[in-house]
């Protein structure tokens, strides 16, 4: 359909002069958008931070899978491919017991107490890598099948408690995320029927001298796109500013725990992307329902 | 141009508005539709624009029979009747000018087909000199000018009037007619509703007259005598 550029300078003037008619209810639009999205943001942001701190205790914390000591160096590296073949398992390092040896006195270099000590003390080993920490219980009871292995050391607790608190905030950023937009959905579409109540008469007349339905609903879709766009741009700016204020106070805490992630373009673009559709989707998704009540007639 | 054959309405809470009403009305005629209150004639009228739908009979306007209409050409049909009313049904804030200029606007006519056309309206209604003022501004009667301007200005075939001088003194609703009867005479067909006598008694024109939901008389000239009977 060809838009007429008439037709869509009328629309979003009446849009705009709408949004301004009911100033209070367009302000509530706007602040619902923003207090979701800022809160969305902030979740989205802490799970891409704890993600990011599983990766890096995925590349410390590995099995130790330790051979017996009655199978010789060969028999010993032929055990790769099996283990490569167990799922989750993403790579496999063979460690001899000699090179075990070595990184073991490299580690204590400050005394001689361990010059002499035998290398039979060591095991064969291997030094394996998961893909899902959260799987990494499973995998070690695959480990536990292969006779040829003696013992499997599998320190992830910290990972696996990592693991479980992001169950858990994506639980419950999940639940919050839903209710939010059911509750901005419901606002703006409030926003959007008052808007058509007040002009009822101006839609009655509309229709008497043959205006058709789409017309008539432009301008408020159009009213509802100006309060999701300026909701999810005002929400972005402020989550922006937000993790630039966390990163900051961060940074004090020099050789902390953890660093946070930074606000990176390949993290802000598609953030922004993603506001921008909840935007979209919310206030023109709103304005349609609330239309679609009203102009049925 | 406009017909019904044998029109039955009964609304949702029973009352029978219409008990099989027939007429016919011509292109580019003159008529009245008279009767007293609340014997069907604004129900005739919404039946026309489509607002409603008879429970049983043929309504057919402009070629469109308005039973098998989709909603979809709905507007369309709409765009060839004018509509005016008793309460003017003006936009408050807006000015006379805008008022008119609003019907073509919403039919998505051009800026330059309305700088054309609503002044062109205004002064057959005598207000062009009044484009700028708001309708509190104004007298009743112009405000019902300013109404049958806006009906007027996408060029109807028919225009349809509901009691249009139920709010003015004599001098203004004579006004109004004469407005009306003027239109006609360029070619639009017009259907004035009313029920005021000395009105309708000043022309010399068609009167169909209704009472209890029944065409009681359609004749020239002449205004039903409803006491007597
Ligand atoms: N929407 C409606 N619902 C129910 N009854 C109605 C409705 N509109 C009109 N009526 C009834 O139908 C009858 C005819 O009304 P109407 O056509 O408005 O008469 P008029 O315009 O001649 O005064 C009246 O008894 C009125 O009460
Ligand atoms: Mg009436």
């Amino acid at each position: 359909m060809r838009v007429n550029r008439n037709r869509a300078f009328y629309y979003i003037r009446e849009g705009i002069s709408s949004i301004f008619a009911h100033s209070l209810m367009s302000f509530a639009s706007i602040c619902i958008i923003i207090a979701f999205l800022v809160i969305m943001g902030s979740f989205i942001m802490l799970a891409l931070n704890i993600n990011a701190l599983i990766g890096e205790l995925v590349s410390e914390n590995i099995i130790l899978a330790y051979v017996h000591e009655n199978l010789s160096e060969s028999d010993a590296r032929a055990l790769e491919p099996r283990l490569r073949s167990i799922p989750n398992i993403s790579n496999v390092t063979f460690i001899s017991r000699e090179e075990a040896l070595q990184s073991f006195i490299g580690r204590y270099s400050y005394t001689d107490r361990f010059d002499d000590i035998d290398v039979t003390v060591f095991r064969h080993r291997y030094a394996i890598y998961v893909d899902d920490v959260s799987q990494i219980a499973q995998t070690q009871a695959a480990l536990q099948h292969i006779r040829e292995l003696a013992r499997i050391n599998a320190n992830h607790s910290l990972a696996q408690t990592l693991v479980s608190f992001r169950t858990v905030v994506s639980w419950i950023s999940v639940i919050v995320i839903a209710v939010l937009l059911v509750i901005s959905l419901f606002i703006i579409q409030n926003t959007i029927k008052l808007a058509t109540y007040e002009r009822r008469e101006e839609i009655a007349l509309m229709k008497m001298v043959g205006a058709t339905n789409a017309f008539i609903r432009w301008p408020f879709i159009i009213e509802g796109f100006i309060l999701g766009m300026t909701g999810s741009i005002l929400a972005f700016l402020a989550i922006r500013g937000l993790y630039e204020l966390a990163l900051s106070n961060m940074m004090q805490f020099e050789g902390g725990f953890f660093t946070l992630i930074s606000f990176s373009t390949n993290i802000s673009i598609p953030l922004f992307l993603l506001f921008i559709g909840i935007g979209f989707a919310v206030g023109v998704g709103g304005s349609g329902i609330a239309l679609n009540r009203y102009l049925k007639v | 141009m406009v017909r019904m054959v044998d029109v039955f309405k009964e609304y949702a809470n029973g009352v029978k508005a219409l008990k099989g009403v027939s007429f016919e009305l011509n292109a580019g005629e003159f008529a009245f539709l008279v009767g007293p209150s609340g014997s069907g004639k604004s129900t005739i009228i919404s039946l026309l624009v489509g607002e409603i739908a008879p429970t049983d009979g043929l309504v057919i306007v402009n070629g469109q029979d308005m039973d098998n209409i989709k909603m979809r050409k709905m507007p369309y049909l709409r765009r060839t009747i004018g509509t005016i009313f008793q309460d003017f049904r003006l936009i408050e804030y807006k000015s006379v000018y805008e008022n008119v200029a609003f019907a073509m606007r919403v039919i998505g006519a051009s800026s330059k087909d309305i700088r054309q056309r609503v002044p062109y309206v205004l002064e057959l209604v005598g207000l062009e000199y009044k484009a700028k003022s708001r309708p509190d501004e104004l007298s009743g009667g112009e405000q019902q000018r300013v109404a049958v301007a806006r009906a007027l200005v996408n060029n109807p075939k028919l225009i349809i009037a509901d009691e249009p001088t139920g709010n003015l003194d004599p001098a203004r609703s004579l006004e109004i007619l004469l407005l009306l009867k003027k239109i006609n005479e360029l070619g639009t067909t017009v259907l004035v509703v009313t029920h005021e006598k000395p009105l309708v008694d000043q022309f010399s024109q068609r009167v169909i007259a209704i009472d209890g939901g029944r065409i009681v008389s359609d004749a020239m000239d002449r205004y039903y005598n409803y006491e007597s009977q």
